[in-house]
């Protein structure tokens, strides 16, 4: 019998389950998925969006907010890549101009403090703009922060602290038993006093489960441009065109692994497609040369679709289920649904968990998740003393983005650990630079062969029937 | 700290002919820098034959081809530092690099950057549709099939028509894959001729000229490849797409030189995104040298390896402070040239020079023209010239010294 069930390990279900393990709670967390982080917290902006924009008063203006003010603690205690570089919406006529004091004027208020910058301003901090622009809006608290780590790291950090994590594990049926609820998945059943459903693009469906619902996910693709490390200060904040109905528009901004990302587009799309097209990419192009001039295409090392779970309600639905007070759901959370993530799971717990359950806060809490290896980072003589403890340290795996073999055995050794060549590239950035793995991947697939005890055959790039090698040739063979 | 005369990157064929060139001028005191447990580079991978014509006049399989530069450098005791990685290079040439024993810096006085290249991939060409297993750079496969013994594929289709791809389409098929086509968005093949005869006709692989892939499908492993045909203008042609059932999309859609190392140097680099050098390879930071694929990419590697003999030559000189600019050419390249290296002639010291260039389509009855602001210094008559293959013009030096300028090479259709 569990106190929680959290249906998805995405960077909602991942935080919501983090911040729960401060409590003396019995909390499983199932995700359908090998790994976490492996849908829409992998594939998005990766931005700390500031909160000028969302409309006043929408759940989204004020979780972006309360979310945006936790980062800096976040990503201390989670040991994740982040930076507040600020952001930077452009006008470029006077129309534009006016919008943006209005866009002032919403952030003021959300309580989000911005700055109109004009042309000299603008350029001057931002050379690479284009010249025609004629002022901007300067967010300085938007940030950037390494998504994919910040999930693994917030669901290793509820792990430590007690969390029970199931991975492919798919939810089949949920049946209300007295006052609980039966999971049904495709491996097992679990008893549970409350159900929280944070199954991102899927949490319509999850929720219909147990009654009809109102409102349905209505998923919009997001198509981006990821580039090579060309230039560190191509441009320094994340820079966007005015915020229209579809969303915020295609921004470009630098990561914090000094890429830079052009994106996203915005269009229906079904549940699973990740697919990218040349015409909704070209107009990405466009739309991002309108704004910024010389951006070096030739540089894209990969080109990526994410989906965003937008919902009929065009806000985030953050609320229990009709009939039952202890089934929540979590949904419709596309943009800003990374910031949001911790005062998503903050509203939660205040206003619907703590009032179903007796809250005590457990004593063994620790919010510091243990240290990750950064070898880059370190002084020499630091680098020493790992490599003195253990030669992995001394064994460079991926040449583009210089990951150690130590680093990659250090996330294999914890609870959230990687079985994939994409959970090892999304944890330590093996396979993530210019070469796209070509150099590495074979070498990945030996260490987790060796992990994991099979054969080499077995590993999987991502998801199931995903697997890379086929059959030893007659030489393979020989050599054993 | 280690303090090194000359420090060599890249243990490939153009890092072991640097390194035994240098040696053989006097400059004893070098150390190569290898990421791989062995010397060699790729060519460790290339176990086919075909290596060696130019400079052995035998057919020798990559592996054995790097051999006889490794017994070389083995016999005169150069040091090397094998499973050797570079952090980083500073502007004074500290070369922090990262092996068993820990973290160092290497002190050189020189460094011959000959670090290769790495394949162009899925994104850089803007694949379209889905993210499925199954779609790999050739010389992935390559590394799978002749270095961990396993295979990558059953049914395949091959995109690019480069030799990596024509030599893993044979592979392929000798390891009992079906290769269902190899597509090329040109209209001429991107490979050797006898490639394309020896890899592609005599296993019956079509070769789809004016095609190139549309979307790939595949949720988990790659399931099909739509082809279709393109104008000259390089956009589909619609009604002309071909379908085919296949695991695997190889990419052999070309190699790209590989500068990360060098590129916050402050230095320029060219159209071919290797470095801007001089004849004796010598970039714009004095003292850096630069050979083989990381220049720009080669087709034999008996041309990788006279690169790297001149930049060994070019180091020791710089090394023994022989090196005088008296002369100040640009070497320019124009209309159908896409580029010319070396891109600078800046002194005497050598007797000739040989300029490596390739043309950007095929062309037919055609004379390659070397000339200054004033005249003719060389007209070569060429019956074809295909992109595919450098060409290697020698111009002697005595003919600039009266023309500090510039130089042309360009191509000048017969009539």
């Amino acid at each position: 019998m569990f106190d929680i069930v959290i249906i998805g390990a995405g960077i909602v279900g991942a935080m919501l389950a983090r911040k729960l393990s401060q409590y003396e709670l019995k909390i499983l967390v199932i995700e359908k998925e090998n790994d976490v982080a492996n849908v829409t917290t992998m594939a998005n902006s990766a931005i700390i969006h500031s909160g000028y924009d969302p409309l006043p008063n929408s759940l989204k203006a004020k979780l972006n907010v309360l979310g945006n003010k936790q980062f800096d603690e976040i990503a201390k205690q989670l040991d994740v890549k982040f930076s507040r570089i600020g952001s930077l919406t452009l006008a470029f006529d006077e129309k534009q101009l006016e919008t943006l004091k209005e866009l002032q004027q919403r952030g003021k208020e959300n309580q989000v403090e911005t700055f109109i910058l004009n042309k000299e301003e603008t350029l001057k901090i931002e050379p690479n703009i284009n010249d025609n622009v004629i002022g901007s809006l300067f967010a300085p608290t938007a940030g950037i922060i390494d998504p994919f780590n910040l999930c693994v790291h917030a669901m290793e950090n509820a792990c430590e602290n007690g969390v029970i994590l199931h991975l492919e594990e798919e939810v089949i049926d949920i049946k209300k038993e007295d006052n609980n609820f039966k999971i049904i998945t495709n491996k097992d059943e679990y008893l549970t006093s409350i159900v929280i459903n944070a199954s991102g693009y899927n949490a319509d469906d999850i929720a219909k489960k147990v009654e009809d619902i109102d409102w349905s996910i209505n998923p919009r693709k997001g198509q981006y441009f990821v580039l090579d490390h060309f230039d560190d200060n191509f441009v320094n904040h994340v820079i966007f065109p005015l915020p229209s109905e579809k969303g915020k528009g295609v921004l470009v901004s630098k990561t914090t692994s000094n890429n830079y990302i052009v994106g996203p587009s915005s269009e229906p799309c079904l549940k699973d497609d990740f697919s990218c097209d040349k015409l909704t990419l070209d107009n990405v192009r466009n739309s991002a040369k309108e704004m910024v001039k010389n951006i070096p295409f030739n540089q894209t090392i990969r080109i990526f679709s994410g989906i965003r779970a937008t919902s009929s309600r065009h806000d985030f639905i953050i609320e229990p289920a009709k009939k039952y007070p202890n089934f929540i759901n979590i949904a419709g959370i596309e943009s800003p649904g990374l910031v949001s993530s911790p005062a998503i799971a903050d509203y939660v717990i205040t206003n619907y968990i703590s009032k179903l359950i007796n809250l005590v806060p457990n004593k063994n809490f620790n919010p510091y998740v243990r240290p990750y290896v950064h070898f880059l980072d370190l002084s020499i003589e630091k680098q020493n003393e790992l490599i003195k403890k253990d030669k992995d340290f001394s064994k460079l795996i991926c040449n583009c983005e210089k990951v150690t073999l130590g680093e990659i055995k250090d996330v294999l050794n914890r609870y959230v650990k990687p079985s994939t060549l994409k959970g090892v590239k999304k944890r330590t950035r093996a396979g993530f630079g210019k070469c796209q793995s070509g150099f590495c991947q074979s070498n990945i697939i030996d260490i987790l062969s060796t992990f994991y005890q099979v054969d080499k055959t077995k590993i999987l790039y991502d998801k199931i029937n995903s697997n890379i090698l086929f059959y030893k040739t007659k030489v393979g063979e020989n050599n054993d | 700290m280690i303090n090194c005369q000359l420090v060599i990157i890249g243990g490939g064929s153009a890092g072991m002919a640097s390194a035994l060139k240098a040696y053989q001028e006097g400059i004893k005191d070098i150390i190569i820098i290898e990421k791989d447990d062995k010397l060699g580079g790729i060519l460790n991978q290339c176990i086919h034959d075909g290596f060696g014509l130019d400079l052995f006049k035998e057919e020798l399989s990559g592996p054995e081809y790097a051999y006889r530069f490794i017994q070389e450098i083995e016999k005169l005791n150069i040091r090397c530092f094998l499973s050797t990685f570079i952090l980083g290079i500073d502007n004074d040439f500290n070369i922090k690099i990262l092996n068993k024993d820990g973290v160092e810096i290497i002190k050189a006085h020189a460094i011959i950057f000959a670090a290769g290249c790495y394949e162009r991939n899925a994104g850089a060409i803007n694949l379209m549709g889905d993210r499925p297993s199954g779609i790999m750079s050739a010389g992935t496969a390559q590394k799978y099939l002749n270095i961990k013994g396993y295979m990558p594929s059953k049914r395949v289709v091959i995109l690019g028509s480069g030799d990596i791809g024509l030599i893993t389409a044979r592979r392929m098929t000798l390891e009992g894959a079906e290769v269902l086509a190899v597509l090329e968005i040109m209209p001429y093949s991107n490979g050797l001729t006898r490639n394309i005869k020896q890899c592609l006709d005599d296993f019956n692989i079509p070769l789809y000229l004016s095609t190139t892939v549309k979307q790939v499908i595949g949720k988990s492993r790659l399931e099909k490849v739509i082809a279709c045909r393109v104008d000259e203008n390089g956009n589909f042609i619609d009604g002309s797409e071909i379908e085919f059932d296949c695991d695997t999309l190889l990419l052999s859609v070309g190699l790209i030189p590989n500068i990360g190392l060098i590129k916050d140097m402050g230095i320029r680099f060219s159209s071919t995104r290797g470095p801007v050098v001089d004849e004796l390879l010598q970039t714009d930071k004095k003292g850096l040298f630069a050979c083989g694929n990381c220049l720009h990419v080669h087709d034999l590697v008996d041309h990788v390896t006279n690169e790297g003999y001149l930049a060994g030559l070019g180091a020791s000189l710089f090394l023994k402070n022989k090196i005088k600019e008296n002369l100040n050419v640009e070497v320019i390249a124009k209309n159908y040239v896409s580029y010319v290296v070396p891109q600078y002639i800046n002194t005497t010291l050598l007797d000739n020079i040989t300029l490596k260039f390739r043309v950007k389509k095929p062309l037919k009855n055609v004379n390659i023209v070397i000339s200054d602001d004033k005249r003719i210094i060389k007209r070569i008559p060429k019956l074809t010239l295909l992109p595919s293959q450098m060409e290697n013009i020698v111009i002697k030096t005595l003919d600039l010294v009266q023309n500090n300028g510039k130089i042309y090479v360009d191509i000048e259709m017969k009539i």
